[in-house]
C-alpha cells in the first residue's frame, strides 16, 4: 500500500538571531533519514521543494483563460516543503515512518495520505 | 419454552430469541474479531457475523445448541463469507492481497480457555481505538464492534440521531479501511503508547454515561455497564497490565456509587449528601482487590492512582472520617503523572477538605487564569461551595451563577439552584 507523506515545516518566519536552520546536524537527519527509507525497500519517489517565493499558481477560468499568479505565499502556518511516496504494509509502518522523519519534529508535520488505487 | 418458531415470526422479537440475543453480545464480539482476522474486512466480517447470529437464532431454538456454539458460528459466518467472495472476484483479490500481509504480520494466539474460538478481540479494540480515527468515533466503533451493539442502540447512548451515528460508523469504517489501519496488537515497545488510548476510549464511554444521563431514556444502554464489561474483557486480555485493572477498578469504585446519586425525586446527590448504605458492597470489594493489583509491583499509573482515591471515599463512613491526608497524597501523585489543572482543581477541593475552606480557595483561585477550567462547570461551583462554607455568600451566588451558566444536564443545574436558593440572596 502506497502512502504520500506531505512534510510540511513551521512557516519560516525570521529566523531567530543567530539560529542556523540549515545546520550540519540538519542535513544529517535528512541525509540519514533519505538512506534509511530507500535500504528499507519502501522508497517509491520523493522530492524536496525549492522555496515557496518560487511557486506559481495557475487556473483555468470558465472561458478557457489561464490565470497565473505569482505564489501562494504563506498564508497558513505551514509550508509545503517536500513528500515521499513509499510502499509498506498498513498505516501504523507509514506512521512510523513519518514520526522518523525530521520535517516531523521541531514545529513541523507530516501528513500521511493514503495513495487511491483504483480498480482497473 | 422452546416452541419452534411458527415460520413468519422474526426470530429477534421473540422472548425466546431476544433472550438468546443477549447471550450473542459477547459471542458476536469474539465471532466479528475472529472474522476481522480471517478476511481482513471489517464489513464483511460484520455482514457475515449477523447473518450466523440469524442462523443461530433459526436453528439452534430447534436443533439445539451445538457442542461447540462459536465454532458452529464461525464456520456458518466463514461459509457465508466464501460464498460472497466467490460472487465478487474482484474483492476477493483485493482481501487475499491483504490476507497475506496480515499473516505475515503476526503469529495466532491461544485459544481462549473459556471458549472453542480463538480470542482475537485485542486486536480489534486496538483498531476501534486507533488515533488516526476521529476521538468521537472510537468509542461508538468499540461498543458496536465489542459490546455487540446495533448502531441504533450506539446512536441512543450517545444521544444523537440514529442517522447521525450511521454515518460517523460508516466514515471511521471506510478510513480503517481506506487508510489500512491495521488489524494488530501492538508490538511490546509500542504498547505503553498505545494502550492509554484504549484505556481512554473506554474511561470517556464510562464518563459519558454519567455525563448524558439526563433524559428519562428507559431503553438507551447504560453505558458505565457497557464500558465496565469492556473493562472486564480488557482485563481478561491484558492480564499483567496494571492500568487495565486501575481503569477496570476505577470505573467500578465509582458506579458502586450509583444508586446513591439519585435521590428520590431524580435529583442529583453528591458524595457529601449520599445514603452509603445504597452503596454497592460487591463492586467496592473488586475494585479494592483491583486496587492492590494496580498498587503492587512498579508506580501505579493515573488510572491507578484515581482508583486508589475512589476506594478511599467508598471506604469510608462518612465525608468527615474519609482519610483526606492520604487522599491529597494520592493526588500529588497523580498531578505528577497527569499534570492538568482538573486534576489540580481536585486535589484543591481535597486540601479543602484536609486543613480547611480558606487553603483550599487560595489554590483554587490560583487556577482562575487556566484557559482549559474556563468552561468547566465544577471549577466554578467548587469555588463556590468554599465561599459558602467561608460564610462569603454575595460570592458563592455570583460563583453558583457562573456555574449554572456552563452546567450541561439538567440534575446538575438542579443541584447548583437549590444550592444558590439555599443563600437566599436570589
Amino acid at each position: 500500500m502506497k502512502y504520500m507523506l506531505l512534510i510540511h515545516s513551521a512557516a519560516t518566519t525570521e529566523p531567530a538571531e543567530g539560529a542556523e536552520p540549515e545546520s550540519e546536524s540538519f542535513f544529517q537527519d535528512w541525509q540519514n533519514y533519505d538512506k534509511a527509507v530507500k535500504e528499507a525497500g519502501i522508497w517509491v519517489s520523493g522530492h524536496s521543494l525549492a522555496d515557496l517565493t518560487t511557486a506559481t499558481t495557475v487556473r483555468v477560468d470558465a472561458t478557457g483563460d489561464r490565470i497565473i499568479t505569482d505564489g501562494p505565499f504563506a498564508e497558513t502556518r505551514e509550508v509545503l516543503g517536500g513528500y515521499y511516496v513509499i510502499d509498506v504494509p498498513d498505516l501504523d509502518v507509514a506512521l512510523d515512518w513519518a514520526a522518523r522523519c525530521p520535517g516531523s519534529r521541531n514545529g513541523g508535520s507530516v501528513v500521511v495520505r493514503p495513495v487511491a488505487e483504483f480498480d482497473v | 419454552m422452546h416452541e419452534p418458531a411458527a415460520g413468519a415470526v422474526t426470530p429477534a422479537y421473540s422472548p425466546v430469541a431476544s433472550s438468546v440475543e443477549a447471550m450473542f453480545r459477547e459471542e458476536r464480539g469474539r465471532l466479528l474479531a475472529a472474522l476481522v482476522r480471517r478476511f481482513g474486512d471489517l464489513d464483511l466480517a460484520e455482514d457475515v457475523a449477523s447473518e450466523a447470529i440469524e442462523a443461530a437464532l433459526t436453528h439452534w431454538p430447534v436443533d439445539g445448541v451445538p457442542p461447540r456454539p462459536g465454532a458452529w458460528l464461525m464456520t456458518t459466518a466463514r461459509r457465508r463469507a466464501v460464498d460472497r467472495l466467490r460472487r465478487d472476484q474482484a474483492y476477493a483479490a483485493r482481501l487475499a492481497l491483504l490476507q497475506v500481509e496480515a499473516d505475515r504480520a503476526g503469529p495466532t494466539p491461544p485459544v481462549d480457555a473459556d471458549g472453542d474460538l480463538p480470542d482475537e478481540r485485542l486486536r480489534l479494540f486496538f483498531t476501534c481505538a486507533h488515533p488516526a480515527l476521529a476521538a468521537e468515533d472510537r468509542g461508538a466503533l468499540i461498543l458496536r464492534c465489542l459490546a455487540g451493539l446495533t448502531t441504533p442502540e450506539v446512536a441512543r447512548a450517545f444521544l444523537v440521531p440514529s442517522a447521525t451515528m450511521a454515518k460517523r460508523i460508516v466514515r471511521a469504517k471506510k478510513k480503517i479501511r481506506e487508510a489500512r489501519i491495521p488489524f494488530r496488537v501492538p508490538d511490546a515497545d509500542e504498547l505503553p503508547q498505545r494502550l492509554p488510548g484504549v484505556l481512554q476510549v473506554l474511561y470517556s464511554i464510562f464518563t459519558e454515561g454519567y455525563a448524558a444521563s439526563s433524559g428519562p431514556d428507559l431503553q438507551r444502554p447504560d453505558l458505565a455497564e457497557e464500558s465496565i464489561r469492556l473493562a472486564r474483557i480488557l482485563r481478561r486480555l491484558l492480564p499483567a497490565e496494571r492500568e487495565v485493572a486501575g481503569l477496570l477498578g476505577l470505573m467500578l469504585l465509582v458506579h458502586a456509587r450509583h444508586d446513591a446519586r439519585t435521590g428520590p425525586g431524580g435529583e442529583l446527590v453528591l458524595l457529601d449528601g449520599q445514603d452509603r448504605g445504597r452503596w454497592d458492597r460487591t463492586m467496592i470489594e473488586e475494585g479494592r482487590g483491583l486496587v492492590l493489583v494496580t498498587l503492587s509491583g512498579g508506580p501505579p499509573g493515573p488510572y491507578g492512582v484515581q482508583a486508589a482515591i475512589a476506594a478511599l471515599h467508598d471506604e469510608a463512613a462518612d465525608v468527615t472520617t474519609t482519610d483526606w491526608p492520604q487522599i491529597v497524597a494520592l493526588y500529588d501523585v497523580l498531578l505528577v503523572l497527569v499534570p492538568s489543572p482538573v486534576v489540580a482543581l481536585n486535589r484543591g477541593v481535597a486540601v479543602a477538605m484536609r486543613d480547611g475552606p480558606r487553603a483550599g480557595l487560595a489554590l483554587l483561585d490560583e487556577l482562575a487564569a487556566e484557559p482549559r477550567l474556563r468552561g468547566y462547570h465544577p471549577y466554578p461551583a467548587a469555588r463556590a461551595d468554599l465561599l459558602y462554607r467561608l460564610g462569603r455568600f454575595p460570592e458563592a451566588a455570583a460563583a453558583y451563577r457562573q456555574a449554572l451558566d456552563l452546567a450541561g444536564t439538567e440534575p446538575e443545574r438542579a443541584h447548583l439552584r437549590r444550592r444558590l436558593d439555599s443563600l437566599g440572596l436570589s
